[in-house]
């Protein structure tokens, strides 16, 4: 029972339809069931049912046409009944694999696999849904074949769990965010209202209940995406688990991070907490796909202590620079509010750099996966005689960047990163597949 | 290092267009392509400093391309990281026998183009990225 005969064409689960229609069901259920009740004409019921019905053929159309099957090195889904794709995804390309798992589809123990792959017109396969167990099956074999062709995957899973975020901590955090603030504020301004003159309480509510609907899935998001994350080292890559209701589950192969970053905003500074994030290649994901991918970037620590983000950090980047470079005095006249926060350091293998003006934001970026460099100085920079040098990789949007670095040190600093980059990069790519 | 021209035609048009104007309508046209003209001679500094900064290299390992008069920007592409090469000739670049050359990295922000090629030089300069990148290639 283990692996997936290569070749057969196979269909997703039946139920699929009925997960991918279940949000909007509801909904039309939420809409349509007060006026039922009501008593309302027998067309309006009968056209909301006409509604329901063209849905879930077109569901049942979807999935009567999509099939998949593992061929060779690549994965292969056919799909559309009017304009037919069949799409071809190289699993040696492949950046990352997760298990999605709306509410829904747990109900009925399914999950949606996702492949995503390093193009920068956002490919992305999406296998929804799959039974559970398959998927996770099938996870595991796409990884090993993606790895060097090994055809039976390693079946018991030897991970080592690394971290869990504590619920405690998290609500906490999230509280101390931007959103969570505002939230607040808003709650609060409310209640002040409410309390002041009763009778304006309505009219401003009936306003407001839209931004706070908004501002409620905004912090909902971020929790359940955070919530119970558990960071576990695998030899098929870094696993990441969390959700309360909808759960994902992410491999990110060893080898493809392309920066790592890490936040400090100001309000979690007297508690010492610290985001930690991971960059990997591909485009941001659509807009449709919904849910827990929207966040731009993976955390990897939703929140956490500076020591678990290094002890994080090591893991990911094993050659992490120490000691960081203050940026020259000039730097004062030109960003007062960056000033404190930039610096930058580098070993033979990697550089980290420090910015920000508010939120403190640490980037490393693996010499090996710089793209390309870019030395860019604008008129206030000639003047002062500074220089900005970034570092650009396949990520979706950390970049390293030695900000106001004075040209005597800078030029000589890029002459030396190209070097670096390069022989990185001719190391990494002598080392097979990694 | 090859300096790379293009755009005096930019000029040499708006005081065409000038002049013309001036013809129909007396003191009025006049003054208009007076002015037309002054912005063209002032455009024509514009570009012809933006175009005096813009150069190329081809190094052993990676190209430098250098650009912008006010901000100034140099890029350092490795041949091996460049994802695909493309030649663009718009009608006015066409006009001219002219060509821009663009290459693409896997990262988004290194976006470096070379405008105003000749096509010929354009489409030595394609191939042999091409030919480099090829020998260089490097995984993302």
């Amino acid at each position: 029972m283990s692996g997936f005969e290569q070749g057969r064409w196979r269909r997703l689960h039946p139920l699929s339809p009925l997960v991918h229609a279940g949000r909007l069901l509801i909904a039309l259920a939420v809409v349509a069931a007060p006026s039922a009740a009501l008593g309302h004409g027998a067309w309006e019921s009968l056209g909301q049912l006409g509604t329901v019905v063209v849905l879930a053929l077109l569901g049942l159309v979807a999935w009567l046409v999509t099939r998949w099957r593992v061929d060779g090195d690549d994965l292969r889904i056919e799909t559309g009944l009017l304009r037919r794709s069949s799409l071809r995804f190289p699993l040696k390309q492949v950046q990352a694999i997760d298990i999605v798992r709306p509410g829904l589809a747990r109900l009925f123990g399914l999950a949606e696999l996702r492949l995503r792959m390093a193009g920068s017109t956002g490919g992305h396969a999406r296998l929804a849904y799959l039974p559970a167990r398959e998927a996770d099956r099938l996870r595991r074999q796409l990884l090993a074949l993606g790895q060097g062709g090994v055809e039976e995957p390693a079946e018991p899973d030897e991970e080592r769990v690394l971290l869990t975020v504590p619920t405690s901590r998290l609500v906490a955090a999230i509280f101390l965010s931007r959103v969570g603030l505002l939230a607040a504020a808003m709650l609060g301004g409310l209640v002040t209202i409410a309390v002041v003159s009763p009778s304006a309480t309505r009219g401003v509510s009936g306003g407001s209940i839209v931004y706070a609907l908004a501002a409620v899935t905004g912090l909902w998001r971020r929790f359940n995406g955070a919530y119970r994350l558990t960071v576990a080292e695998a030899p098929d890559g870094l696993r990441l688990r969390s959700g309360l209701v909808a759960t994902t589950a992410e491999t990110i192969r060893p080898g493809r991070v392309q920066a790592i970053r890490m936040v400090e905003p100001l309000l979690w500074r007297p508690f010492g907490w610290c985001r930690l994030e991971v960059d990997v290649a591909g485009r941001q994901r659509a807009e449709h796909e919904g849910g827990p991918e929207r966040r731009q970037l993976r955390a990897v620590l939703p929140v956490g202590g500076r020591d678990l983000a290094q002890a994080l950090l090591e893991r990911i980047v094993p050659d992490a620079p120490g000691e960081r470079r203050p940026p020259p005095r000039l730097v004062l006249l030109k960003s007062p509010l960056r000033y404190h926060y930039l610096s930058w350091g580098r070993t033979d293998s990697c550089v980290v750099t420090t910015s920000g003006r508010v939120a403190r934001t640490t980037d490393w970026v693996p010499l090996a996966k710089v793209q390309s460099l870019r030395r860019v100085q604008g008129p206030i920079q000639r003047r002062l005689h500074l220089v900005t040098i970034h570092l650009d990789t396949a990520g979706r949007n950390v970049h390293a960047a030695l900000r106001d670095r004075h040209v005597a040190e800078a030029d000589p600093a890029l002459g030396r990163l190209v070097e670096l980059a390069r022989a990185a990069r001719v190391a990494a790519s002598s080392r097979p597949n990694v | 290092m090859r300096r790379v021209e293009v755009g005096f035609a930019a000029a040499a048009v708006a005081g065409v267009a000038g002049g013309l104007a001036a013809w129909g309508s007396g003191w009025w046209g006049a003054g208009v392509a007076g002015s037309v003209l002054l912005g063209g001679l002032a455009a024509e500094w514009f570009v012809r400093r933006r175009v005096r900064a813009w150069a190329y290299c081809e190094r052993a390992d990676d190209l430098l391309v250098r650009r912008g008069v006010l901000f100034s920007r140099l890029s350092v592409i490795p041949y091996g990281r460049m994802q695909f090469v493309d030649v663009r000739a718009g009608p006015v670049e066409r006009a001219f026998g002219l060509a821009t050359v663009r290459m693409h990295t896997a990262a988004a922000a290194s976006d470096a183009r070379i405008p105003g090629l000749s096509g010929k030089e354009a489409a030595r300069l394609r191939d042999r990225l091409a030919e480099l990148g090829e020998a260089m290639a490097a995984g993302v």
